[in-house]
C-alpha cells in the first residue's frame, strides 16, 4: 500500500509530461553556439512559439560538422541553428540541407543569404578576424602594436605571434582563405611564410590564440573580435586590433536538415531565427549581425568592423577547402620544432 | 618403452577414455562463449569497421561525366565527350591527383583549357551512371540529366568522387612529410621518456626495496599519485612553471616548453607509477644467498649490483620499458596541451577526424599507430614467457642493513623525485585558485565555476562519477566471470584458449585507436547496436574493453592460486558450480576483485582518449572538460576540474583501503594461522 501511494505521484507527473509533450513539437537543434546563450535563445523563441521545445545539441564547429557528416545517411538533427556557413555548405554539397526561403529573407543583409534560389542556410551573425594584443607585455617587450596584417609579419615580433592551425580550427582557415582572397594566391602564400617566422605556434582552437594573449603567455594572438571582447571585459589587458587590410569573417547561420520529420516545426525555428526580434538577440554578443540597420555597438568591440570586412567568397573557400590545407599543411605543419 | 608397457601390447586397445561433460560444464560454456561474443562485438568487430575504413578510398571516375561544348551561337552541334578522353588527351590531372578523400572536389573547367568565362559557349554536363555526383556552385546535382549552364556558371562546377577500396590512403600518408614526420616524433619522444622514466623509476625502487631509508611507506604513497590525474593535467602544471609566464620560466634559459621537452617532462610524470609498480615487484623478488656469496666473494659493491641485482630485475626492467613506451606513444592528452608544433601521431588521429572531418585518413593513422604499440606488446609478452622462477623455495628474503652514507644518499634521491610529482600536483592546485593569472593573484574559486565555460560544466564532473562507478560495477562481473570460466572450466580447451588470446588484444590497442573504431562500428545505421551510440552505455563498453586486459589478468592470478579440486570435491558433494561460485571462489578473490574495481575506477575518470570520439552533448566527462576546457584556452578552469578528479580518485582510493581491510578481516581470516 505503502509502495503505491509512493508510486501514484510518480505516475501523474508521468501522464502529465507525455500529455505535454503530446501537445509540443520537438526539434533537435545541432549548433555551435557559445554554451552560455543557448539558455536564452531558447527562452527567447519559446516566448512566441511556446509549442516547440527545442533539444540543443552542442558541441564546437568541427565537431558539430564532423558529427552531422557522419550522420550523412542517418541524419538525427532537425535544424541546425548557428553552425559557421562554411561548414553548412559543406553540408549543401552533399545534399544535406532543405531548400527553404524563410518569410522575410528579402530585410536581410544580401551577403548573409546563400545564393542558391531558394537558400539553403540564412545567415544570423558575424564572427569577425581581428587580433588580439595584450598592451602590458607587449610594452616589457618593447613591441609597438601592428596596424596591419603586413605589420604582422614584421620581424620584431618573431616568436611573440600565435595563430590558429587551419587545419583543426575554423577561425584558421577563415584568416588562411581571407589571406588568399585579399592578397591572391601568390602573395598571399608568400605573406604566410614571412607570418610563419614569427609565429610560436600554432593552436588547436580559434580562442585560444586571444585567451593566451589575454594571460600574457604570448604578446599576439590571432584570433576573432568576439572573443577579445570577452576577455577584455573580465580584465585582461587587451587591445583589439582589425588590420587595416580587411579581416576575413565566417557567419553563424542556419537551415534545415534534409529528411526532417518535423518540417512545418522547422520553418517556423528559421522563419523566427530571421526575425527582428531574432537579430536583437544575437546583437547582444556579436556586433555585426545579419539584419542592417539593427546592430547596436557591443561594448570592447573595435570600431569599424562592419567596414573591415571583406566581401569573403564563401563557396571558393568551400570548394578550395582541401587544396588550401594540404598546402598549408606542406608549407608549415612539417616543420616538426617548435621555434 | 619400458619392459612392463611392453608386456601390456598385445592386449587389445580399449575405448579411449572420455571426460563426460556435465551439465556444469555447458552452462559453463554457454556462459564462456557469451562473454566471448562480448568481447568480439565490442573489440574485433570496431576495429575491423577501422580497418576497412582505412582502405576505403575516394577518386574522380572521369568515366562517369560528360560534356558538351556549344558554339557561339548557343546550339550544341558537337558531339558530347567524356571527361576521361578529355584527360586522355590533354593529360590535365594525373593518375595520382584522381585519388583524393571524401571532401575533394575538382574543377571542371581542367578540362577545358581554352576555357573563358566571357566566352558565350556555353556547356552541358551530365553523369553517365546515377552515381555520378557534380557541384553546380555548392549546390549538389546527380543523375543522368544534363544540366546547361553558361560559361560563366561553368567555372563553379566542380566534379565529386565516388567511393571504392584499396589501399590509396596509405600511399598518400606515406607521401605526405607532415605526417610521415609524426611517425618519428612519436618514436623519439616515447623512447626518449622510456629511458629515463625507467632509469628513475629503478633507482627508486632501489632505494624502497634496497636500502633503509626513512619514511618508504609515504614515498611509495606519493610514487602513486599521478595514477589518479588525467595526463594532461602534468601538462598544464609545466606550462604554468616554465610557460612564457611560468613561475620557474629562467630555467628553461630562453628555450621553450612546448615540444618535445614538455611532453618529455610530463610522459615521466604520467609513467612513473606504472614502470614503478613493475620494477619493484622485480626487485622484492630477490635471494639473500647471492647477496651473502657475493659478500664472503669479496665482489664489490658495483660488480654485485652489476652481476647479481641487474640480471634478477632485468624482465622486470624490460617489461616496465615497455609498458612505458606503449603508453607515452599512444597517449593524446599531453601532446595535446603542451605539444605546440610537434606533431606526433595520436593528435593526428584527432586533427584528422575532428580537424578536417577525414575519417578515412583517421583511420590510416591509427592502424600506423597500432603498429609500434602491438610490437612492443608482442616483445613484452615474450620476455615475459623467458621469465623462469628466480625464487626458489630455499631463498631467504633480502634484508637490507642500514648504511648512513648511502640512505642518507636516496633519500635526496627520493625526496627530489616525490618533490617533481608533489610539486607538479600542487603547482596545479594552486594555479585552480588563482583568479587571473598572472595579473591578479588573488585566490577565489572563480575557476570552478564550470557552467560558464566550455566542456559541460558540473554535469561532466557527475557524469564522470556515474561512468566510473557503471565500468568498476559492470566491467569487474564480466571481467572476474569471464577469467573464471577461462580459469576453472574443463575440456574446450580451443575455446578456451582462443578467449585468452582476445582477453589480451585491448593492452595493445591504442585508446584513440579503439574510440575511433567504435564511431565506425557502432555509428553505422546498419548496425542494429547503433542506439547506444551517443548515449552512457557505448562509454561504459568502450572503457571497460579499454582496460579489460590488466583487469583480467588480475582476476587469473587470483584465480589460479585457488586449488582445482574445489569443483572437484564440490562435483563429488553434488554441489553445483554456481554454488562453489558464489560461496567460495568470490569471498576467496575478494580482495582481487576489489582491486580491480578501484583500477577501473580511477582509469575511467581519468582515460581521455578512448571517450574523446564518444561523448555526446548528453554524456560529457570530466577529464574531456579538462581537454575542452585547455583547448578554448580556459587553462585555470582546466586545472581546476583536473583537481577535481584527483580528490575523487584519491577518496575512492582511501574508501577502498577501507573497505577492503574491512571485507579482508571477515573473509579472509582463513590465511591467518
Amino acid at each position: 500500500m505503502l509502495r503505491k501511494l509512493l508510486l501514484a505521484p510518480v505516475a501523474v507527473s508521468l501522464l502529465a509530461a507525455t500529455s505535454l509533450a503530446g501537445a509540443a513539437t520537438e526539434l533537435t537543434v545541432y549548433t555551435a553556439v557559445e554554451a552560455e546563450d543557448l539558455k536564452r535563445y531558447a527562452e527567447t523563441f519559446n516566448e512566441d512559439h511556446p509549442d516547440i521545445t527545442i533539444n540543443w545539441v552542442r558541441d564546437s564547429t568541427g565537431i558539430v560538422t564532423a558529427k552531422l557528416l557522419a550522420e550523412k545517411n542517418n541524419p538525427q538533427a532537425d535544424v541546425v541553428w548557428g553552425l559557421a556557413a562554411t561548414s553548412l555548405l559543406l553540408l549543401k554539397s552533399e545534399g544535406m540541407l532543405e531548400a527553404y526561403a524563410p518569410a522575410g529573407v528579402e530585410k536581410l543583409d544580401p551577403k548573409f543569404v546563400d545564393k542558391s534560389d531558394p537558400p539553403t542556410w540564412t545567415g544570423m551573425d558575424a564572427w569577425v578576424a581581428s587580433v588580439c594584443y595584450n598592451t602590458v607585455e607587449s610594452e616589457k617587450l618593447g613591441l609597438s602594436p601592428p596596424a596591419s596584417w603586413k605589420d604582422l609579419a614584421d620581424p620584431m615580433y618573431k616568436g611573440h605571434v600565435i595563430m590558429p592551425n587551419p587545419n583543426s580550427s575554423g577561425t584558421g582557415f577563415l584568416d588562411v582563405s581571407s589571406w588568399l582572397q585579399m592578397f591572391g594566391e601568390e602573395d598571399g602564400w608568400k605573406y604566410m611564410d614571412a607570418l610563419h617566422e614569427n609565429i610560436a605556434r600554432y593552436t588547436h582552437s580559434g580562442s585560444k590564440p586571444c585567451k593566451l594573449a589575454a594571460a600574457g603567455e604570448i604578446p599576439i594572438g590571432v584570433s576573432f573580435a568576439f572573443r577579445g571582447a570577452k576577455s577584455k571585459a573580465a580584465g585582461a589587458p587587451l587591445d583589439i586590433i582589425v588590420p587595416s587590410e580587411g579581416v576575413g569573417w565566417d557567419m553563424e547561420a542556419t537551415a534545415i536538415v534534409a529528411g526532417t520529420a518535423n518540417l512545418d516545426a522547422a520553418k517556423t525555428l528559421v522563419d523566427w531565427s530571421i526575425t527582428e526580434k531574432a537579430n536583437k538577440m544575437y546583437n547582444v554578443g556579436y556586433a555585426v549581425v545579419g539584419m542592417p540597420g539593427i546592430a547596436q555597438p557591443v561594448k570592447y568591440f573595435p570600431e569599424g568592423l562592419l567596414d573591415a570586412m571583406i566581401d569573403n567568397d564563401f563557396e571558393f573557400a568551400a570548394n578550395n577547402r582541401k587544396r588550401i590545407l594540404a598546402e598549408w599543411q606542406s608549407r608549415y605543419d612539417s616543420k616538426s620544432e617548435a621555434k | 618403452m619400458n619392459p612392463a608397457a611392453k608386456g601390456k601390447l598385445s592386449l587389445p586397445a580399449g575405448r579411449d577414455i572420455k571426460a563426460v561433460v556435465s551439465r556444469d560444464d555447458h552452462m559453463m560454456r554457454w556462459w564462456m562463449a557469451l562473454i566471448g561474443v562480448y568481447l568480439i562485438v565490442t573489440l574485433a568487430m570496431p576495429l575491423y569497421a577501422m580497418l576497412s575504413k582505412s582502405v576505403s578510398t575516394y577518386r574522380f571516375d572521369l568515366q562517369q561525366f560528360e560534356f558538351q561544348v556549344s558554339d557561339e551561337a548557343g546550339d550544341f552541334t558537337s558531339p558530347p565527350v567524356l571527361a576521361s578522353s578529355l584527360n586522355q588527351t590533354l593529360g590535365a590531372v594525373s593518375a595520382q591527383a584522381l585519388n583524393t578523400s571524401a571532401d575533394g572536389r575538382l574543377a571542371a573547367t581542367e578540362f577545358f583549357p581554352d576555357f573563358s568565362f566571357r566566352s558565350p559557349v556555353n556547356y552541358r554536363i551530365r553523369g553517365t551512371s546515377e552515381q555520378a555526383a557534380y557541384l553546380v556552385g555548392s549546390s549538389l546535382t546527380t543523375g543522368t540529366e544534363w544540366t546547361e549552364i553558361d560559361s560563366n556558371t561553368f567555372r563553379r562546377v566542380q566534379l565529386r568522387p565516388v567511393a571504392s577500396t584499396g589501399l590509396g590512403n596509405f600511399s598518400t600518408y606515406f607521401s605526405t612529410p607532415a605526417l610521415m614526420g609524426s611517425i618519428r616524433n612519436s618514436l623519439y619522444i616515447a623512447v626518449i621518456s622510456t629511458l629515463i622514466t625507467v632509469t628513475l623509476a629503478f633507482g627508486f625502487a632501489y632505494a624502497l626495496s634496497r636500502s633503509c631509508v626513512r619514511y618508504k611507506s609515504t614515498f611509495r604513497l606519493i610514487a602513486m599519485i599521478p595514477i589518479l590525474v588525467p595526463s594532461l593535467l602534468p601538462g598544464i602544471a609545466l606550462i604554468y612553471l616554465f610557460g612564457n609566464q611560468g613561475m620557474l620560466k629562467e630555467l628553461m634559459f630562453g628555450g621553450t616548453i612546448y615540444g618535445p621537452t614538455g611532453i618529455v617532462l610530463g610522459s615521466v610524470f604520467f609513467t612513473f607509477p606504472h614502470a614503478f609498480l613493475i620494477i619493484s615487484t622485480a626487485l622484492s623478488i630477490s635471494d639473500a644467498r647471492y647477496y651473502e656469496a657475493a659478500v664472503s666473494l669479496r665482489s664489490s659493491p658495483w660488480r654485485t649490483f652489476r652481476v647479481v641485482t641487474l640480471p634478477g630485475a632485468r624482465y622486470g626492467i624490460i617489461s616496465a620499458a615497455f609498458v612505458v613506451f606503449n603508453l607515452v606513444i599512444t597517449d593524446f592528452g599531453l601532446p595535446k596541451v603542451i605539444g605546440g608544433q610537434f606533431n606526433v601521431l595520436a593528435v593526428d588521429i584527432y586533427k584528422q577526424v575532428i580537424g578536417q572531418q577525414n575519417f578515412e585518413m583517421g583511420a590510416v593513422v591509427s592502424v600506423v599507430l597500432i603498429i609500434p604499440a602491438i610490437l612492443a606488446f608482442t616483445i613484452d609478452r615474450i620476455v615475459q614467457r623467458k621469465q623462469v622462477a628466480l625464487l626458489s623455495a630455499r631463498a631467504v628474503p633480502y634484508q637490507p642493513s642500514p648504511d648512513k652514507k648511502a640512505d642518507s644518499i636516496w633519500l635526496v634521491y627520493c625526496a627530489m623525485v616525490s618533490v617533481f610529482i608533489v610539486g607538479l600536483i600542487a603547482v596545479c592546485q594552486y594555479a585552480a585558485l588563482v583568479k587571473f593569472w598572472p595579473y591578479n593573484l588573488t585566490l577565489s574559486l572563480n575557476n570552478y565555476q564550470f557552467d560558464q565555460m566550455d566542456g559541460g560544466g558540473w554535469a561532466s564532473y557527475f557524469n564522470s562519477i556515474k561512468l566510473g562507478l557503471l565500468t568498476a560495477v559492470v566491467g569487474t562481473c564480466i571481467v572476474f566471470f569471464g577469467a573464471y570460466l577461462v580459469e576453472k572450466s574443463n575440456g574446450f580447451n580451443t575455446g578456451r584458449g582462443l578467449f585468452q588470446m582476445v582477453a589480451m588484444l585491448p593492452m595493445a590497442i591504442p585508446g584513440m585507436v579503439l574510440g575511433l573504431a567504435y564511431i565506425f562500428f557502432f555509428n553505422s545505421p546498419a548496425n542494429p547496436l547503433n542506439v547506444i551510440y551517443g548515449t552512457m552505455t557505448i562509454l561504459v563498453v568502450c572503457t571497460v574493453t579499454h582496460f579489460y586486459t590488466v583487469s583480467h589478468l588480475t582476476a587469473v592470478t587470483a584465480l589460479k592460486q585457488m586449488d582445482r579440486e574445489f569443483e572437484a570435491v564440490a562435483a563429488s558433494l553434488k554441489q553445483s558450480a554456481l554454488k562453489v561460485f558464489t560461496r567460495v571462489t568470490i569471498p576467496v578473490c575478494l580482495p582481487a576483485i576489489l582491486d580491480i574495481s578501484i583500477y577501473l575506477f580511477v582509469n575511467a575518470m581519468t582515460t581521455v582518449s578512448a571517450v574523446v570520439f564518444l561523448y555526446s552533448p548528453k554524456t560529457t566527462l570530466a577529464s574531456i572538460a579538462v581537454l575542452n576546457m585547455d583547448d578554448a584556452g580556459d587553462i585555470a578552469p582546466a586545472a581546476a576540474m583536473g583537481m577535481m578528479i584527483f580528490y575523487t580518485n584519491a577518496g575512492a582510493r582511501i574508501l577502498h583501503l577501507f573497505a577492503s581491510r574491512k571485507i579482508l578481516k571477515r573473509t579472509q581470516a582463513w590465511r591467518q594461522r
